[in-house]
């Protein structure tokens, strides 16, 4: 590179990477702030930390928030990881035509937006709450069932599945396991990687997720982490320091979970395009 | 086809059985077949369940019309309304405002980015990487509240902006109908571009280096290895960042609603907001809501045929 080539390449990235984590820095900075330094423009720590932590526990439910988001998210993670896997497992090793026009119909479902299923989900549990109140609506059991199931984990194991070593399959067979035990006892522990990214992503989508626990969580204690943040986001006379606290408890899971776990994070994104 | 082998060994082991191995063979063969179509079982019958059931549900609703549960028959009055609907036509509009503007500039940002981070001879190429990255890792909600704050009208954005003179009055990012789609177009970027960034820099490792060597004894400047080289080479992977991130902004909801709220007057407003708000804010019409959620679906197929078309021709 030429001298004047490294000051251009150097210095695009330094903009995008300070661009890319000053939202960051301002958040947790903010965290140890009180408001009235956060509007003031304060960009240096401060020790206010303690008192948005207590203000924030008196003020919101944080705490049973977090409960039902990690409610919500396990769940949804174990689950997910046992039926997309069972089903890509199944698709892969006693594939048939039949089978793929199947798999093909179930890919299709990954063009249906969310903002098209909800209307219709939210009347189907409806109808459910009369029979059922325990799956119905503003139940955790009923933020979770939807989500569940994609066809894009049943894809991405389907694929991480080709690469697996089918001659120990006989070799179970051989010694008499069945097919749940084959799968669960030979498949199972030689794909930990595959489970691992798999569930990263379920796990931080799950998280994350707003719009579905949105329509169908409606009494405040059923409220996920996404909801409170933005509730706490639309009030009218905002404590930006506290805020900022809520926000920063509610990344932490995530943020811990891409820096231990960023090989499997990537692998789970890229599983995408394989 | 594990089926296939198992009976392969049978035959080579009982050969001479005649009618009695067909048969069992045919058994084994069906009881595979069994086994594959339950491993298949539950993922499929959840897909039905909670993705094509309800869009079937949501055509007949379509065709119905009234508030709440007092819904009736109104055949094709809910299509005709769409185009009449003021504000249906804006969500559509400031959803393809969205598509034109962000889409390809995040797109053409991801790729300038990862070609200057595919250079070897790069110092702190993972610190670049991982800081370009990082948004991708916060929730939706978290970075929209954050993003909202920093762009309010005494936010640090508009401070920083004054204080290096660059603006005079502060901008109105928020309430102002052109600035608040700059708002959401900022924010989305910001949110993917790293995304987005690490599928150009795993396909651009991909490419074999001496291809590049080749170009270079032929005199070809940067700019000519960019367009005749990596640009081709990237092709899939531009195919496959259009297509998610197509389908992601017809998607937008999170960002809208907690930055904007859809204001100022529904400036920002997104489709997918608009039917959460036909469903869950104003006085439900959810006959009319799944009619406008099949112009969504629509749109998403229109958008990824042309983008498969578009990608093809040029081969």
């Amino acid at each position: 590179m030429s001298k004047f080539n490294k000051i251009f390449v150097y210095s695009v990235l330094i903009i995008a990477s300070l661009v890319s984590v000053f939202p960051f820095l301002w958040m947790i900075v903010s965290a140890t702030n009180k408001s009235s330094d956060v509007t003031q423009g304060r960009l240096l720590p401060g020790s206010h930390l303690f008192e948005n932590v207590t203000n924030l526990l008196n003020t919101v439910e944080l705490v049973p928030a977090l409960m039902n988001s990690a409610k919500i998210s396990i769940a949804t993670t174990i689950l997910a990881m046992l039926i997309a896997s069972l089903a890509g497992y199944g698709f892969e090793i006693f594939q048939s035509r039949g089978k793929d026009i199947v798999f093909n119909i179930l890919l299709l479902s990954m063009m249906i937006p969310f903002a098209a299923l909800m209307v219709p989900l939210f009347r189907m549990f409806g109808d459910i709450s009369g029979v059922l109140p325990m799956i119905g609506i503003d139940t955790l059991t009923a933020a979770v069932l939807p989500t569940v199931t994609t066809a894009f984990l049943i894809f991405f194991f389907r694929q991480n599945t080709k690469m697996f070593p089918k001659e120990i399959l006989e070799a179970g067979r051989m010694d008499g396991l069945g097919e749940l035990g084959i799968f669960f006892k030979i498949y199972v522990p030689t794909m930990k990687t595959t489970y691992a990214a798999a569930a990263i992503i379920t796990f931080m989508a799950s998280w994350n997720n707003y719009l579905w626990p949105l329509v169908v969580l409606q009494s405040p204690e059923k409220q996920t982490i996404p909801l409170l943040i933005s509730n706490l986001g639309s009030s009218y006379s905002p404590d930006f320091g506290m805020i900022m606290t809520a926000i920063v408890i509610a990344t932490l899971p995530t943020a811990l979970i891409f820096f231990l776990m960023q090989k499997h994070f990537v692998a789970g994104m890229m599983g995408s395009v394989k | 086809m594990i089926p296939a082998k198992a009976t392969e060994n049978l035959s080579t082991e009982k050969t001479g059985k005649g009618r009695t191995e067909a048969k069992t063979m045919r058994n084994l063969k069906r009881k595979n077949a069994m086994v594959g179509w339950s491993f298949i079982a539950i993922a499929s019958i959840m897909i039905c369940v909670f993705y094509f059931y309800p869009m079937i549900q949501a055509l007949l609703l379509s065709f119905q019309s009234g508030t709440g549960a007092n819904l009736s028959f109104v055949g094709l009055e809910n299509y005709a309304r769409l185009f009449k609907d003021p504000t249906f036509l804006t969500t559509v509009k400031n959803t393809v405002i969205y598509l034109m503007v962000q889409v390809p500039a995040m797109i053409l940002l991801a790729m300038f980015l990862s070609v200057l981070l595919n250079n070897k001879s790069l110092k702190y190429r993972g610190f670049f990487r991982t800081a370009i990255f990082l948004p991708a890792v916060t929730s939706l909600v978290a970075y929209s509240v954050i993003f909202k704050y920093l762009f309010a009208q005494d936010g640090i954005i508009n401070q920083m902006l004054m204080k290096v003179s660059l603006i005079a009055e502060p901008i109105q990012w928020l309430t102002d109908p052109f600035w608040a789609k700059v708002t959401i177009i900022l924010a989305i970027t910001w949110r993917w571009t790293g995304y987005n960034m690490i599928f150009y820099l795993s396909a651009l490792q991909n490419i074999d280096e001496s291809i590049y060597e080749a170009a270079k004894i032929d005199g070809a400047t940067p700019i000519q290895t960019f367009f005749k080289i990596t640009v081709p080479m990237l092709k899939p992977i531009i195919l496959f960042t259009s297509i998610t991130s197509t389908i992601g902004t017809l998607q937008l909801f999170d960002e809208v609603m907690n930055i904007t709220a859809g204001g100022p007057a529904n400036a920002t407003m997104t489709i997918s907001q608009y039917i959460y708000n036909l469903s869950f804010k104003y006085t439900p019409d959810f006959g009319y809501a799944a009619t406008v959620s099949y112009a969504i679906v629509i749109m998403i197929v229109i958008f990824s045929i042309i983008q498969f078309k578009v990608a093809g021709d040029k081969k």
